[in-house]
């Protein structure tokens, strides 16, 4: 009796997950019908099909500036947040130390925190300090929010490392850097490299943040909401389509070097 | 030898202290500074922007006032934050449970699949559920091809901004609450099992227990991101329910009156804070992140 019941039970969770899995993707399917659709404004059933608006947002000065905005904070993030949120891995997670458990709130509180509301803090900090806001403001904005997450994802490859190992390195007479180089890098690799795909998907995504923080300058999600609430064109599901296929064909990537990265690791282990 | 003089003062500082301050220092110049500038001009005079210099209570005053109606952008924020955990408990409890013990190695490839639409900024998708929604959209335009008079009206309404809060905030309930669910040993359900417990009872003596800290953890995740939404209510909801974070935003912009806007975001920062550290206090974050 109990196995029928269990049997029936994961067959309602499987397709409970699954509905939920669809209606997840559905609005992000209805924005790549529209931005195919060959009308000024959308209606479905879509009569033609078209790739005009895709061309011309292909096409548009306006949106190239956007996108390098986006690519050039994306990628300043990822580069500071790594190296931020290594060390605070360390801290969160591998050295015994005495302010260690305030460490470790301190660091989820920007995490626990609504982002509209951090935006325009930081806004009016900027003022205060008189920075003018502008894609470089975004930057930093995005940091204290991505850095905590990044840090929480290195922590957790943090904990499966044994300290035991740099120890054993350190006695054998291998210097500090030696040891950083061969030992700790090699096992954390998978962690950081999660970190910084992360970093960088966190801050292409980003609205709230650059709404606040970027000033005068835009961004994909900031041009979008702008488009939306006046101003509706087809390029705006266009647009947002393309930014979703970029970010899904980064994570496939970055999965696949993950995966490599950890084959690697182990086929060393075996040799070794 | 001279390596050695130099490196002499460092042991003052312990190797984990040291490894936190280049993040120390980030988060106290980019979050606690903020927060301190948000404190200071909630008390400056109101419209201007003498911060620092002036000293008053009149921005809490005229909150409190019984005749200004602000009260209710809290009140709006704070249920909809209550009824967005709630939901967000019942839908995602049963696919943490499944990632856990159901899917086995399919696992992996269904938490993919719910942590992407994270990189995806939250206006597109929520703006895909408005072309769903909206009239001749998919919605109502699939209706009417299949004969039916059409959908019904649902986007401009409370309720769909409670929708998309749910949408938005769904990831942030589901992987706590699966971290949380891995945190019951097999053996003791097995064991409870043996004894002759029912599997309700096993869930709300054994699993429920073990399982809390994940739970807390994503249920006041998503109460804080809920209780600041404002694009949901902005894009789906048409402002038919103003937001707190909306007043916050207009009083910091078209309104110009900062000190007004960083007092309303006082009382949120206070009552959001107040709850985040109440539950924190109570975690052990070594044990939930799977330390050995």
């Amino acid at each position: 009796m109990q196995t029928v019941g269990r049997t029936r039970t994961h067959f309602l969770i499987r397709a409970w997950t699954a509905f939920v899995v669809l209606a997840i993707y559905l609005p992000i399917a209805c924005g790549a019908l529209a931005g195919l659709s060959k009308g000024r404004y959308f209606a479905f059933p879509i009569r033609i099909f078209s790739t005009e608006w895709w061309g011309k947002t292909w096409d548009s000065f306006e949106i190239h500036v956007l996108v390098q905005n986006s690519v050039l904070i994306a990628l300043i993030v990822t580069v500071l947040s790594v190296l931020f949120a290594f060390f605070g891995a360390l801290a969160f997670a591998r050295y015994p130390w005495k302010g260690r458990r305030a460490f470790q709130r301190l660091l989820l509180l920007p995490i626990f925190f609504p982002q509209p509301v951090l935006g325009l803090a930081l806004l009016l900090w900027f003022n205060a300090l008189g920075i003018s806001p502008t894609w470089k403001t975004a930057v930093v904005a995005h940091l204290v929010w991505i850095v905590p997450v990044v840090t929480l994802v290195i922590a957790i490859q943090v904990f499966s490392f044994d300290p035991v190992l740099e120890e054993a390195a350190s006695d054998l007479g291998a210097s500090r850097l030696f040891t950083l180089r061969t030992v700790t890098l090699p096992i954390l690799w998978p962690g950081i490299w999660s970190g910084a795909l992360f970093a960088f998907l966190l801050s292409w995504g980003n609205f709230p943040l650059s709404l606040y923080t970027a000033g005068a300058d835009s961004t994909i999600p900031k041009w979008l909401y702008s488009k939306m609430v006046a101003g509706y064109t087809p390029m705006v599901p266009a647009l947002g389509t393309m930014s979703t296929l970029t970010a899904a064909a980064l994570l496939l990537g970055g999965g696949l070097v993950r995966f490599l990265l950890r084959r690697r690791a182990e086929l060393r282990a075996r040799e070794g | 030898m001279a390596d050695n003089s130099l490196s002499a003062p460092a042991p003052k500082l312990s190797p984990g202290l040291r490894a936190s301050l280049p993040v120390l220092v980030l988060l106290v110049a980019g979050f606690l500074a903020p927060l301190v500038t948000v404190a200071a001009y909630a008390f400056a005079t109101p419209k201007s922007f003498d911060v620092f210099r002036s000293f008053t209570l009149q921005n809490f005053a005229s909150i409190f006032d019984p005749s200004n109606s602000v009260w209710t952008s809290f009140v709006w924020a704070l249920a909809l934050a209550f009824a967005c955990v709630a939901i967000l408990l019942v839908v995602c409890y049963p696919i943490a449970f499944g990632l856990n013990k159901v899917f086995g190695k399919w696992s992996g490839l269904v938490s993919v699949l719910f942590v992407f639409p994270l990189f995806v900024s939250e206006n597109v998708r929520l703006y895909g559920w408005v072309l769903f929604f909206i009239k001749n959209g998919v919605l109502d335009g699939a209706l009417k091809w299949l004969g039916f008079s059409g959908g019904p009206e649902l986007l401009y309404t409370p309720g769909i901004t409670l929708f998309g809060m749910v949408y938005v905030y769904l990831p942030f309930m589901l992987f706590p609450m699966t971290l949380g669910i891995a945190m019951i040993p097999r053996d003791l359900v097995d064991a409870a099992s043996d004894l002759g417990a029912g599997r309700f009872m096993i869930w709300r003596e054994v699993e429920l227990p073990l399982a809390m800290p994940g739970i807390l953890i994503g249920a006041l995740l998503t109460f804080v991101l809920a209780a600041g939404a404002v694009a949901e209510a902005k894009i789906l909801g048409g402002q038919s329910v103003i937001t707190i974070t909306q007043d916050i935003e207009v009083a910091f912009t078209y309104a110009q009156n900062w000190p007004m806007g960083s007092a309303l975001a006082l009382i949120l920062v206070l009552i959001v804070s107040g709850l985040a550290l109440s539950a924190m206090a109570r975690l052990d974050l070594d044990k939930i992140l799977g330390k050995r």
